[in-house]
């Protein structure tokens, strides 16, 4: 039987998540034996080549972009899972959920401490650009997400246990101590 | 067990035991039973605000906060039914604010936070609403973030300067209710008060200033244990 197929992505996120399944140190020699990755920031594979069985979705939507690669997941993914709390409910980047994309696009470019190189004024207006949403949303209110992992990010311990409890089938088990929301 | 307390009551089938006037949740907490609450504190006037303590008492849904035990009585707790019914209001608490646990300085301390590890929230079954509320840093050692409140009152019926009241509620209705701090009291608080207030809220909507993430992850208050561990190992 060939092995089940693992995709990845960090929408808005920081990486922290994937950096957390990194940790998962020399298990990740198992885990090449347990999954075949498609696409992927670990393998660099830009788009998919097949379908997958398993999606991981570090980040929220902040822009459309965000939004057009969740959906790309969805539709080539069996098994979609919202990994981290910015996934989850938004996280971070959802701090701005009470301020309008004016606040914010003015404060990054125009206002901010750090904003002073821009002399002419210039807001990113290119058409190559994602838009930016009115809000961050959390990836189930975007698409269908099957399973959740909580954290920030979710420890090494309890990405791997998902991960080797839906290759193999067998019950996840969630200790205490695994499961924490910072 | 303490059998020369007067009142004879069972929950989930354990006898208890518990004075004259006491309520059930106390009572509870005295015979080994955890039973959740954000809203109570122990020795102050109960407010049965919160909800998470709903238990059933001689089959009927009663806050035990609010409720007095009485002779007989009996007590369901710790069944699928309730359970289900507090990880819902705990839910409900979680997307009416803006809970951002992992910028908040009382991660790990945070009551609402241990009480959705504890009935295993992964995520609300609720759509967030991320409402609009304000942050009071007016004050010199106490940071009021309403954000995280989830209105139960302690403050309320609590943290007094000179006994006047310095948080109180303001607005009625919705989105209007909301806590307020008085400034001027606020501001008369020591640094010893500050941290007792911080510490009677149950969230983080009341910091004290110059003293963020103290204690590292991996030490706090709910990182190792569930909630209600305290109680029930006695």
């Amino acid at each position: 039987m060939s092995k089940p197929v693992l995709a990845t992505t960090s929408l808005a996120g920081c990486f922290g998540c994937h950096m957390s399944l990194l940790d998962i140190d020399e298990r990740i020699l198992e885990l090449i034996e347990l999954v075949e990755f498609n696409k992927s920031p670990i393998d660099d594979i830009k788009t998919f080549t097949k379908q997958c069985d398993i999606g991981l979705i570090e980040g929220g939507c902040c822009n459309s972009e965000n939004i057009e690669v969740l959906k790309d997941f969805r539709k080539h993914c069996k098994i979609l899972v919202s990994v981290g709390e910015c996934a989850i409910m938004g996280g971070l980047p959802a701090l701005r959920n009470g301020l309008s994309v004016k606040e914010c696009i003015e404060e990054a470019y125009l206002n901010g401490p750090t904003v002073g190189l821009n002399t002419e004024k210039i807001l990113p207006n290119d058409d190559e650009l994602p838009m930016i949403l009115d809000r961050v949303y959390p990836c189930h209110e975007i698409v269908k997400i099957d399973y959740y992992l909580p954290g920030c990010p979710p420890t090494a311990d309890l990405i791997w246990n998902a991960l080797v409890a839906l290759v193999t089938g067998d019950e996840l088990k969630l200790p205490y101590e695994v499961v924490k929301f910072d | 067990m303490n059998k020369n307390k007067k009142l004879y009551f069972e929950i989930d089938g354990k006898a208890c035991y518990a004075e004259d006037g006491q309520s059930v949740i106390d009572a509870a907490k005295a015979n080994g039973v955890f039973i959740p609450s954000l809203c109570h504190v122990e020795g102050v006037k109960a407010a049965g605000s919160c909800r998470v303590c709903n238990v059933k008492i001689n089959g009927r849904n009663m806050t035990a906060c609010t409720t007095p035990v009485t002779d007989g009585m009996v007590v369901e707790n710790d069944i699928p039914e309730l359970n289900e019914l507090r990880q819902a209001i705990i839910e409900v608490l979680f997307v009416s604010g803006n809970h951002f646990c992992p910028s908040c300085e009382k991660s790990g301390n945070c009551e609402l936070q241990a009480l959705a590890y504890r009935y295993q929230m992964l995520v609300p079954r609720f759509p967030y609403e991320f409402p609009i509320k304000g942050v009071d840093a007016s004050s010199e050692h106490i940071f009021h973030d309403r954000n995280r409140c989830i209105m139960c009152k302690r403050c309320i019926r609590t943290v007094t300067k000179d006994g006047k009241n310095v948080f109180a509620f303001n607005g009625r209705g919705g989105e209007h209710l909301h806590v307020v701090m008085d400034e001027k009291l606020a501001s008369q608080l020591t640094e010893e008060e500050a941290q007792e207030a911080m510490e009677i809220c149950p969230v983080g909507a009341i910091l004290k200033k110059e003293q963020g993430y103290l204690v590292p992850i991996g030490e706090r208050k709910f990182d190792k244990l569930p909630i209600g561990s305290d109680i029930e190992n006695k």
